[in-house]
């Protein structure tokens, strides 16, 4: 039992360890390159004055407001894109013949960086917040859309057929199987969704007028030339990526157990 | 054909002037089929005689373009049929739980919530199925699985149980097991039984009539009865009377293969 117990968390330890030792190396090579000034310390701090900006810069700085606007954003446009991307590609999908009418418009609109569509974003929204929204939005959309879309064609039809032997009315074949089978598919468009929203909101926040956010305050230490400062929120905001993509991967282990 | 039914044999399911094209191809003109109540009737042929197809048309699951196909002189949409597919992993619904999965039919007809926990529980119990119901399907063995569509397809209490290959998925110490839980099940309910087989042994043993079909454009080559009493156990398979009914069988089948 105890020799169990042993066996078990020393085998946890060295997961943890191959896990963390990449990483580790990272910062040890950045803390090396740093402490013997290899590279300017201009541009590099060390990872040790870094971090200690990072931490400075949630507790007793204004890190944590940018991060909030940040998230807001990226929240704010990925449920648009949901709420609109998910029925649409429901309702294109369940006809092979309506996608196909519109197949070449999705796969042109879905090659064409969404970025290159700020200027028109602006001129129709105006420059405040909501332009920027829209963008990142309307880049989600059409990755959750696609995917949905993709999901309902490709649902298995066996269930479906199972499900109208049963009797089961059209209603029901569509909310109690076609919706399951697609579950797995939107996932992925969500997760993906969500990661390039947050890209587009950051770029957005550089370049496109903006007062707060991460990009914000990237674009703003880099001028200053606050390399600490910058390095630290470049961090925090791959946190926020990181954290999106693992909550999306966390609910999609929970909700599509079956797979 | 309907001369080989005698005084005490009832048509369950009545099969009249059915006729299937299929890309150009007449897969089915004008045939006749009856189906006894209270037998099991297997149904076996080369490949490509539209076995499958036969069963969907009569479940309803693919259109036909001719004919009537009757149940106790009911059209389909009065009559309740059960339906055991082939591959149990792409049937069940994976995101239900096993007792879920089970109720789903009834839950399809309105049935309450306590009054399907009832009769679930009844169904379960009657045939002495031990599977544990609150895990979900791909938790559960083939065989378990298989049994778990079996209890769905019966849990309304069917007039006609329809299965297409339902052992093709399973290995054979399982389908030994299952075939006796069919039997007991046959046996208990002396529900009309169609199977679909592909192994002339094992439809020999299961049925009281095989039905042999010949190649497309497809007609009933001969019905061979086979009365043996049940349970039927593995001394079955070498008495003189199934040796008689296969080798009539396979007579039968291999003088339509060479047609």
């Amino acid at each position: 039992m105890a020799r169990n117990l042993a066996r078990r968390v020393s085998k946890q330890a060295i997961a943890f360890l191959t896990f963390g030792s990449g990483t580790l190396g990272v910062i040890v090579l950045w803390w090396i390159a740093a402490r013997l000034e290899l590279i300017n310390p201009l541009l590099l701090p060390g990872p040790f004055a870094t971090i200690a900006t990072l931490i400075a810069s949630t507790f007793q700085g204004n890190l944590l407001e940018d991060f909030g606007s940040t998230l807001y954003r990226t929240l704010y446009a990925f449920a648009v894109a949901s709420a609109f991307g998910i029925p649409l590609g429901v309702i294109i999908g369940s006809s092979r013949k309506v996608y196909r009418a519109f197949e070449f418009l999705i796969d042109f609109f879905r090659s064409t960086p969404a970025t290159a569509m700020f200027p028109l974003f602006l001129v129709i929204f105006g420059i405040d917040d909501f332009s920027k929204i829209a963008v990142a939005a309307f880049a989600g959309f059409l990755v959750i859309f696609f995917n949905v879309a993709y999901g309902v064609m490709n649902a298995r039809k066996m269930r479906i057929l199972a499900a109208k032997v049963m009797g089961a009315p059209l209603w029901r074949i569509f909310f109690d199987v076609m919706f399951f089978e697609t579950i797995p598919q939107m996932f992925i468009g969500l997760r993906t969704a969500v990661s390039l929203v947050l890209v587009i909101i950051i770029v957005a926040e550089m370049f496109v007028g903006s007062n707060d956010g991460m990009g914000h305050r990237i674009i703003d230490a880099q001028i200053i030339y606050d390399m600490e400062q910058m390095y630290a929120s470049i961090i925090a905001t791959g946190i926020m990526g990181f954290g999106l993509n693992l909550l999306f991967l966390k609910a999609e282990q929970k909700f599509v157990h079956w797979k | 054909m309907i001369s080989s039914l005698t005084s005490e044999d009832i048509a369950q399911v009545t099969v009249r002037d059915l006729t299937k094209r299929f890309a150009g191809r007449t897969l089915y003109e004008n045939f006749d089929l009856d189906i006894i109540k209270g037998t099991i009737t297997c149904i076996f042929g080369p490949n490509g005689c539209g076995k499958s197809t036969l069963l969907n048309m009569i479940s309803g699951l693919t259109p036909y373009d001719d004919g009537q196909i009757l149940f106790d002189g009911k059209p389909l949409s009065e009559t309740k049929i059960g339906y055991v597919f082939q591959n149990y992993r792409d049937a069940l619904f994976p995101w239900l739980k096993a007792i879920d999965n089970i109720e789903y039919p009834l839950k399809v007809r309105g049935i309450p919530r306590a009054e399907r926990k009832q009769r679930v529980g009844q169904l379960v119990d009657s045939f002495g199925i031990k599977i544990n119901l609150n895990a979900y399907p791909y938790q559960l063995s083939g065989g378990q699985q298989q049994l778990l569509s079996i209890l769905r397809a019966l849990v309304t209490q069917p007039e006609v149980l329809f299965l297409d290959e339902p052992f093709s998925a399973l290995d054979y110490e399982t389908t030994l097991s299952i075939r006796d839980k069919l039997q007991t099940i046959f046996q208990t309910s002396k529900l009309t039984m169609v199977m679909i087989s592909h192994d002339l042994e094992e439809a020999v043993f299961m049925a009281d009539r095989v039905v042999l079909l010949t190649k497309a454009p497809t007609r009933v080559a001969e019905v061979v009865r086979f009365s043996a009493s049940r349970p039927r156990t593995p001394e079955t398979l070498t008495s003189f009377d199934f040796v008689k009914a296969k080798s009539r069988c396979l007579e039968v089948f291999q003088r339509e293969v060479r047609r």
